[in-house]
């Protein structure tokens, strides 16, 4: 499937990569072709950085999707970024027996810390996003940005974490009444009450005691939902593309998110290999940069030769310089795509994208659509 | 600015910078030179990045120190009385549990505590605690006084200030106890200009520089660490190309001349909004025109990083 189907026919992509390799820009411009496609399209983004809201022409992004209108054509798209604890909100209004229990956990300092500090959460909020969208009648293709872990399964495993979380025996402990409950298997989870308490302080433990008291009922609708997420993810409408940047470190992340996927049995439909070095091909067609017949040294007048050779020397200079910036370009624009096999490898059925190094900054839709053109084209794997 | 007053300033190092700015690479080349100049380099790493023991030339070492948590020696015998060495160690929140736990009157517990999930469950009801108990083995080591120089891998530029604002958050969480008090020593190692300082690590593109003087402010403001020099990684050095006579000589001399001109006045600029926008001297890491950094190519930039501490103003 080429990323021209892939945009034309996918109801989720999910962007994977590891950070700093442009995957947040790569999954606007997915996106922006989407919407210039005809496709009713949503980005979710994660902690982008003020450029691209500014790129976007928005004065910032937020947990609602925001209309982004696309100059020089009819289309428009949606962009939003994931705010993890307004979306963790929205399932505790969801899935609370009444708005009694809903406030109650919302101002429980337990909760509010699950929500900033509980890894994975992050995570899952995306996954949980990415699901409400696309069950949202305005949009029928959501690309997703992941957060940058290393692990690309945190994404697929985050709503399974959580429920087992919830799940946890210690809390199965906590939330059984006092006296009541103390079986043998309840023991360790006292001490290990008892050994938090002595680290953090006892205030920390009655705040989760009164979290998991509230949270009681609401773990199946919890459950339930991330049932549903994975099943999303695992769907055959969804497809994962992979951002790397053409660099040995990035390449071998890249190839481990990869297998990751494929154990999952999700595959990678699509790569994109951002900021290669362009390959300054001879498109002339005749032998480039003559080795002109002379050097400085062959000079044979004195006279002239002293006056000349100056600024010859300086030419030839000039030439050579110019040779060996051709030759180190090219060295490395080869070695870049060298570097790729690898990732090729792991991924056998994907459609390749070369998105090249770029001579000037992007900070506009234009330059976003200039990428964009790059995407749409399929390059030929090697 | 002489290369061994640089790099005795403090003994703490953290390192922090955005994802994709070679963090990594530079960590790599500060402890070489660091090494060169005879010091006892420790490079602490916290997020179980694999490449920087073969990056320092002990590819050997990759898979033993994956879960080394004690310190082992990639190189020894450099600088000019060959007293200077790097070792490795990787920091988990999990290990520094147990050790703490240990320490604390747990051992008979710890083992059982860590594999029970039990740091998720701590780490939830105390956020940042898994950064304290990282954070307070740095200080432990750092005490010891048995390595000059210690670097630290840092976190992405985002999380870095969440990771160094732990300590200063548990202080205010927990009144008493054994945390308040690895809060207590952590925030004073993290104040003390003598003992710690971040340097951050940016490319000299838009974004990268945005980030790292947001993170500057925060870090100065919110967690009130010493900020050391500001390292630019991959600088494209070098002179203008004339594309006057790359027009004479063909399409590709001339596209790739115009091209390498462009990064060049691309990067230049950003090196001088940084310049303006964030007052802190700055050092350079050359750009190297490759796909692969190899231990060779770490023992090239680390004498150039010399070369540039030697000509930076302090």
């Amino acid at each position: 499937m080429s990323l021209t189907e892939l945009i034309d026919e996918s109801a989720v992509i999910v962007c994977s990569g590891s950070g700093g390799v442009g995957k947040t820009t790569i999954a606007a411009v997915i996106a922006i072709e989407a919407a210039k496609r005809g496709r009713r399209s949503v980005v979710v983004t994660i902690d982008p950085a003020r450029r691209l809201a500014d790129a976007l022409g928005l004065d910032n992004l937020t947990n609602e999707p925001q209309v982004v209108a696309i100059p020089g054509s009819q289309a428009s798209f949606s962009a939003l970024m994931l705010d993890t604890a307004a979306t963790f909100d929205e399932l505790v209004h969801r899935y609370s027996v009444d708005s009694a229990q809903a406030e109650k956990i919302l101002a429980n300092r337990f909760y509010r810390n699950v929500t900033g500090a509980l890894s994975g959460t992050q995570e899952y909020m995306a996954a949980e996003k990415l699901f409400a969208l696309h069950h949202d009648e305005r949009f029928d293709l959501v690309v997703v940005d992941t957060p940058p872990t290393r692990n690309a399964l945190d994404f697929l495993d985050a709503p399974g974490r959580l429920t087992r979380f919830l799940d946890h025996r210690i809390y199965r402990a906590l939330t059984t009444p006092t006296r009541l409950g103390l079986k043998i298997a309840n023991v360790a989870a006292q001490t290990v009450l008892k050994t938090i308490g002595r680290i953090v302080g006892g205030d920390v433990i009655a705040d989760v005691i009164a979290f998991f008291q509230a949270f009681e009922g609401m773990e199946g609708g919890f459950k339930q939902r991330a049932t549903e997420v994975i099943e999303l993810l695992h769907s055959d409408t969804t497809h994962f593309v992979l951002v790397a940047s053409p660099r040995s470190d990035t390449i071998t992340e890249a190839c481990f998110f990869a297998d990751r996927l494929n154990e999952q049995g999700l595959r990678v439909s699509g790569i994109v290999i951002n900021r290669l070095y362009p390959l300054f091909a001879d498109t002339s067609g005749a032998a480039e940069a003559p080795h002109t017949s002379d050097s400085p040294t062959t000079t044979s007048s004195e006279a002239v030769g002293r006056a000349r050779g100056a600024s010859k020397r300086t030419t030839d200079a000039s030439e050579q310089a110019l040779r060996d910036n051709l030759s180190e370009l090219r060295g490395v624009a080869v070695e870049e795509r060298a570097v790729l096999a690898p990732l090729l490898a792991a991924a056998p059925i994907a459609s390749l994208a070369e998105i090249p190094l770029l001579d000037h900054d992007i900070h506009d839709l234009e330059g976003l659509g200039i990428i964009g053109g790059h995407l749409l084209v399929d390059v030929t794997r090697v | 600015m002489n290369p061994l007053q640089f790099f005795a300033a403090s003994r703490l190092v953290v390192v922090a910078g955005k994802g994709g700015v070679g963090k990594t690479t530079v960590t790599a080349v500060m402890a070489r030179a660091a090494a060169e100049c005879g010091l006892r380099v420790l490079v602490v790493e916290v997020e179980g990045k694999p490449d920087l023991a073969g990056l320092l030339g002990n590819a050997d070492f990759t898979e033993s120190t994956k879960a080394g948590y004690q310190a082992q020696r990639l190189v020894s015998d450099l600088g000019p009385e060959s007293n200077g060495s790097i070792e490795l160690c990787h920091l988990t929140a999990e290990r520094a549990l147990i050790e703490y736990l240990d320490q604390h009157g747990f051992r008979r517990v710890s083992k059982r505590l860590a594999s029970s999930g039990i740091l998720n469950v701590v780490s939830t009801a105390a956020p940042g605690i898994g950064d304290l108990l990282i954070l307070g083995k740095v200080k432990q080591i750092e005490r010891a006084g048995t390595y000059d120089l210690l670097l630290l891998d840092g976190p992405a530029a985002g999380h870095a200030i969440s990771f160094l604002q732990s300590a200063s958050g548990l202080l205010d969480a927990a009144k008493v106890g054994p945390i308040q008090a690895q809060a207590k020593d952590v925030v004073e190692m993290l104040a003390d200009p003598a003992r710690c300082q971040v340097v951050l690590v940016t490319l000299a593109e838009a974004t990268p520089v945005n980030e790292l003087v947001e993170t500057a402010f925060a870090l100065e403001d919110r967690v009130g660490v010493a900020l050391g020099p500001v390292v630019v990684d991959a600088v494209d050095c070098g002179c203008e190309l004339d594309e006057a006579i790359a027009a004479t000589m063909g399409v590709a001399t001339l596209a790739a001349a115009e091209f390498r001109n462009r990064r060049r006045v691309v990067q230049q600029a950003q090196i001088a909004r940084l310049a303006v926008e964030l007052p802190l001297p700055s050092l350079q890491v050359p750009l190297l025109l490759t796909a692969t950094v190899t231990p060779a190519d770490i023992v090239r930039l680390a004498e150039k990083f010399i070369v540039s501490i030697n000509e930076m103003v302090g």
